[in-house]
Order: structure tokens, then C-alpha cells, then sequence
């Protein structure tokens, strides 16, 4: 199982905060397709990924046991 | 040192004490940045903001941009803590700290820092104006990257 987080606006589209994706390894590029198919979260295509706590590229493959965050575009300071 | 360089906190921040905490017999000067909550944004008015975190991976975010500056000023010394949660007008929102033995340097890496935090650290701003509410994107209120998508290639290096 993969661990998905959302932040901002995404986490304002879907209701929710967190997602549990059923996969032993997939690439990030992969997974956004997965999710804009399945909830039409077609904001994914403008994010950046992090797994792990460390930013990723989009051919990174994620495994089952991973945390896989989306970050909007960030707006601290 | 009990207190950490790196902090994000949800209570207001007392300026003096991220001050202290690159406080060194070697320094000849310390920078010290104040971001505030801003009213008016191009003729519209923010009521309040709020502040979301992806806490741990922010934290880890800013001692990188601390180890950047430590290698490209070497002999500084960083200290940032943001804040979170809602926030009013003049409110702090964040402080950044550089002590070095010359005043240059302090200048310089505290404009780094708040740089690559609007670049690479991972918390969003909602502003609620007068008539609604969005997330910021970046400083320019967009919500989108400029080239339409991110480029990783500035935060992994």
C-alpha cells in the first residue's frame, strides 16, 4: 500500500487528506494518471511529488510501504 | 543547544529569541528578516491568512537551505522558524536569522533563504479576502508555476 497526502487545494478537491493506493511499485508519472482517471484531479499535472520527505521526479518508482505527498505550488514566507 | 535552528510553530514568534539563537563571539553582525501578514495586495484586501504545513519534510527543507548557506557563506550561521495556522494582519509569519563575522554575508544569505522558501518549502498560504477565499500559488497570487509545471531540478540540488 502506498501512502498518498494532500495539501491545499488538493486536499479541498478531494475531501480528504490522505489516500491509500493498493500497488506493490508504480511510477509517479503513472500514479497522477491513476488518480486523475479516478477523481478527475487534473490539478496533479501542476505539482511537484515528494516521497519520503524528498522531492522526486516524475520516473521515480514508488513501493508499497512508501509516503508519497503532492505539493501544490508552495506559498511560505 | 536545546532549542532547534528550524521550527515551524503555531504560536506567535518572539523575534528575540531566534535572534539568540545564532548569537556567536565570531559574529560581527546578524540579519534579521521579518515577514508579516500584508493587508492590501494589489487593491485587494486580505482579512486574514492561513498557514498549512507538510510539517516534517518543511522542517527538513529548512535545515537544507540552512546547510546551503553554511557552505556558501562559510562561517555563517542560520536560524528559521515559520509559522502556521491562522494569522492576522502584522502578524509574523516568519524569522530568519544570519549571523557571520561581516555584515555582507549575513545581508546576502538572508535573502537566499527567503528565496528558496518561497521555492522549496513545502507550506501554502489561503488568503481570505474581503469577497473569498484562495490558496496562493506564489507571491504574484497565481496558482499555478509560471513554465505551468515545477522545476525539480531547483529543489534537488
Amino acid at each position: 500500500m502506498i501512502r498518498i497526502l494532500l495539501f491545499a487545494d488538493l486536499q479541498e478537491k478531494m475531501g480528504k487528506d490522505s489516500l491509500a493506493y493498493e500497488c506493490d511499485s508504480i511510477t509517479i508519472k503513472a500514479l497522477k494518471e491513476q488518480l486523475k482517471t479516478a477523481f478527475g484531479l487534473f490539478e496533479i499535472d501542476h505539482v511537484m511529488t515528494a516521497v519520503n520527505e524528498e522531492y522526486a521526479m516524475e520516473d521515480d518508482i514508488v513501493k508499497s510501504g512508501d509516503t508519497v505527498v503532492f505539493i501544490p505550488p508552495v506559498s511560505g514566507g | 543547544m536545546v532549542d532547534s535552528l528550524y521550527e515551524i510553530v503555531e504560536e506567535p514568534i518572539e523575534v528575540n529569541e531566534i535572534i539568540k539563537k545564532v548569537e556567536r563571539r565570531e559574529a560581527g553582525a546578524i540579519n534579521t528578516f521579518i515577514g508579516t501578514v500584508r493587508e492590501w495586495t494589489n487593491g485587494k484586501r486580505t482579512m486574514y491568512l492561513k498557514y498549512q504545513a507538510y510539517q516534517p519534510m518543511a522542517v527538513k527543507m529548512l535545515q537544507k537551505i540552512g546547510a546551503e548557506i553554511e557552505k556558501k557563506w562559510p562561517n555563517s550561521k542560520a536560524a528559521i522558524t515559520h509559522r502556521i495556522g491562522e494569522l492576522d494582519i502584522s502578524d509574523i509569519a516568519v524569522v530568519i536569522c544570519v549571523s557571520s563575522p561581516h555584515r555582507k554575508a549575513a545581508y546576502e544569505a538572508n535573502e537566499y533563504a527567503i528565496e528558496r522558501i518561497k521555492q522549496m518549502v513545502p507550506i501554502w498560504k489561503k488568503e481570505h479576502w474581503e469577497d473569498g477565499e484562495t490558496w496562493v500559488g506564489d507571491q504574484l497570487e497565481k496558482v499555478a508555476y509560471p513554465e505551468g509545471s515545477p522545476d525539480v531540478k531547483d529543489v534537488k540540488k
